[in-house]
């Protein structure tokens, strides 16, 4: 289907897909098969902690791809993420069933709670799985359209457009934390118990989330690698680098940024889908703005423009600051706040910058 | 189009008043690649343009000088269908009437414009730049499925060789010199094989061998296809046009050859006089 399918695999690509199929293979046996106080075991806790570093990468690799190649800078991306989450959130409420405090069959506990009769007709469907994911991809999704088709119509760029994105992110989290919304308002959905059946709590549902997410995470960034090595992926490099340039060749520049917004935005609600089950829990908090800046210093600290870069901030940043947070709460985000700095001021290429500046001496 | 549509809107001119000198085209309806009549254009009350008329034939080398605000690039903005103008028309290939066509569809009907300044992917190589102009179905999920026929490869390969950068194939356009990035831009435009290319400036910044080589990569191209160059150099100009048209304030001052030009009452008082 794609132009590069026949160009040859490069080194990071073989780094990138190999840890992955490594994480997929060598995490579960070792939290399987070692003794829990042997030194090579890995908790479940780990297990977790890994899947959501991975499910921050997608996150990460969504937003490098529109704003690393094609210049466009969302500061919003976490509202497609967190849509996913809620997607994926509804159909787990649902599968509580008559576990729930209220023991209601039909309705979540907040809805009871509420008073509310009956189910709204925007969770119909929400106990299908299959129609649970179709959400997952077509609300970012189409959410990412018309934004876009708006937006990029009208040629919004540079600031304006981030600061629309934030604008969107945030009228969201306002709305989801209304409880008449009908998504729980501020404590948002959570208490899960099953998915497709299989006990969440379960090591081996964990296990599998994380086989899953590393699964998901390598066909992304496969399918983004193709997306950018074929003509289509020039003209966006071309869209970010000289945009008027590319209208007088002909393209339409607002089509090209269209379709890249929405297929990035279906990536960042895959990413919240899969992180949702992974941590119990999606609130209205995941739609704050801050949280979509975090995601671009990740970005921008591993290599914007470099998909593995995306990929290798994202799990850094998060490796760090689960160990600072640890250590020095109060000091995390200075911390942050620092390295996206520096990183800005002397690496403007990130971490990846730094390497091929030391291989190129 | 049928031939109604594309006799009714040329027609009326050729029957109207002609006002000031004489137009030297009494033959609109065949040798006109490009036709615009009384474009008028203001921004915030300054007439950029004022009813300006201008023809360009088939396979000419036209050049256009004039002073800074006289309305050249506007013109040109007008033509690519950057600019809306006020009043006027504006046909193209005989019955094309740029006026209701989008940027892209005007490129799609034959006219290519190379920027004053180079504008290159400089993050992409000489030769992607080229692919990327190369005229093709342009749209979002051609793109994506595209791949170089060996014959297209050729075609690429041989604009490398007319602009002077076969050696420079795979070299980020960035890494170019200033007269580099003009061929390379000229060298794209002529990847879209356009009827009518519109060259603003080619020589700015140059080196005198530069200029001298862009010139006759100029003179080569028109005759196949029309080329309009807005250029300053007055020297630059002598050694290419045979026809040249100096706009003043927004409107056509004079027109003829480099001397006749030169040698205009009205064109001298305007260049050097008060």
């Amino acid at each position: 289907m794609f132009a590069s399918v026949t160009t040859r695999p490069s080194p990071s690509d073989i780094a990138v897909i190999g840890s992955l199929g490594l994480i997929a293979v060598l995490v579960p046996v070792l939290n399987l098969l070692p003794a829990p106080d042997s030194l090579l075991h890995v908790s479940t806790f780990t297990v977790t902690l890994l899947g959501k570093y991975l499910c921050y990468a997608l996150l990460a690799l969504s937003v490098d791809l529109v704003w690393g190649f094609c210049g466009i800078l969302s500061l919003g991306h976490g509202a497609f993420f967190a849509l996913g989450g809620y997607a994926m959130g509804m159909y787990l409420m649902r599968q509580i069933g008559d576990r729930g405090v209220y023991g209601n069959a039909l309705l979540p506990d907040f809805m009871v709670f509420l008073n509310w009769q009956e189910l709204p007709w925007y969770w119909w469907g929400s106990s299908s799985f299959p129609f649970a994911m179709l959400l997952v991809v077509a609300v970012p999704g189409v959410l990412a359209l018309v934004f876009g088709w708006f937006a990029f119509r009208s040629r919004v760029t540079g600031v304006y457009l981030s600061i629309i994105t934030q604008a969107m992110t945030y009228a969201l989290l306002l709305a989801f934390f209304r409880n008449d919304m009908g998504f729980g308002g501020n404590n948002g959905l959570t208490d899960f118990k099953e998915i497709l059946g299989f006990d969440l709590q379960a090591d081996g549902t964990r296990l599998a989330l994380l086989v899953l997410t590393a699964a998901a995470l390598g066909m992304a960034y496969v399918v983004c690698r193709a997306i950018c090595a074929s003509r289509y992926g020039r003209v966006v490099v071309a869209i970010r680098d000289a945009e008027d340039r590319v209208r007088f060749l002909g393209y339409r520049v607002d089509h090209f940024k269209v379709w890249i917004f929405t297929f990035s935005a279906v990536l960042a609600g895959i990413a919240g889908a899969l992180y949702v089950p992974q941590v119990g829990i999606i609130n209205p908090s995941e739609f704050s703005p801050l949280n979509s800046i975090e995601v671009v210093v990740w970005v921008a600290i591993g290599g914007r423009g470099s998909l593995y870069g995306a990929i290798l901030g994202a799990v850094l940043v998060n490796f760090a600051k689960t160990q600072f947070t640890g250590l020095l709460p109060e000091a995390w985000l200075f911390i942050l706040g620092a390295l996206f700095v520096l990183v800005t001021l002397y690496f403007p290429r990130g971490i990846v910058g730094v390497r091929q500046v030391g291989v190129a001496r | 189009m049928n031939d109604a549509a594309m006799m009714a809107p040329v027609a009326e001119p050729a029957v109207a008043p002609m006002d000031d000198e004489p137009r030297a085209q009494p033959d609109l309806l065949h040798g006109s690649i490009l036709y615009l009549d009384g474009i008028t254009v203001s921004f915030d009350g300054f007439r950029a343009l004022n009813q300006l008329d201008l023809y360009i034939e088939r396979g000419e080398l036209r050049c256009i000088i004039g002073a800074n605000g006289a309305g050249k690039s506007t013109m040109m903005d007008v033509v690519t269908g950057k600019t809306r103008p006020d009043q006027g028309q504006a046909l193209f290939d005989r019955n094309i009437d740029l006026l209701s066509l989008t940027e892209p569809e005007i490129v799609k009907a034959g006219i290519g414009r190379k920027f004053q300044k180079p504008t290159v992917f400089e993050q992409l190589p000489v030769f992607v730049n080229l692919e990327l102009a190369m005229k093709a179905d342009k749209g979002v999920f051609a793109t994506l499925r595209a791949r170089l026929s060996g014959e297209q490869r050729d075609r690429i390969d041989e604009t490398l060789a007319t602009i002077g950068l076969a050696d420079f194939r795979d070299v980020h356009a960035g890494a170019l010199s200033h007269g580099q990035k003009q061929w390379l831009e000229i060298g794209m435009l002529l990847m879209q094989e356009p009827q009518l290319m519109l060259i603003d400036e080619p020589a700015a910044g140059m080196t005198h061998q530069e200029t001298e080589r862009t010139a006759e990569l100029l003179v080569s191209l028109a005759g196949h296809r029309s080329v309009v160059v807005v250029e300053h150099d007055m020297e630059f100009v002598r050694s290419i046009a045979r026809r040249v048209t100096v706009l003043h304030e927004g409107r056509v001052l004079a027109e003829g050859d480099m001397d006749t030009v030169q040698n205009n009452p009205n064109v001298i008082e305007v260049y050097l006089g008060s």
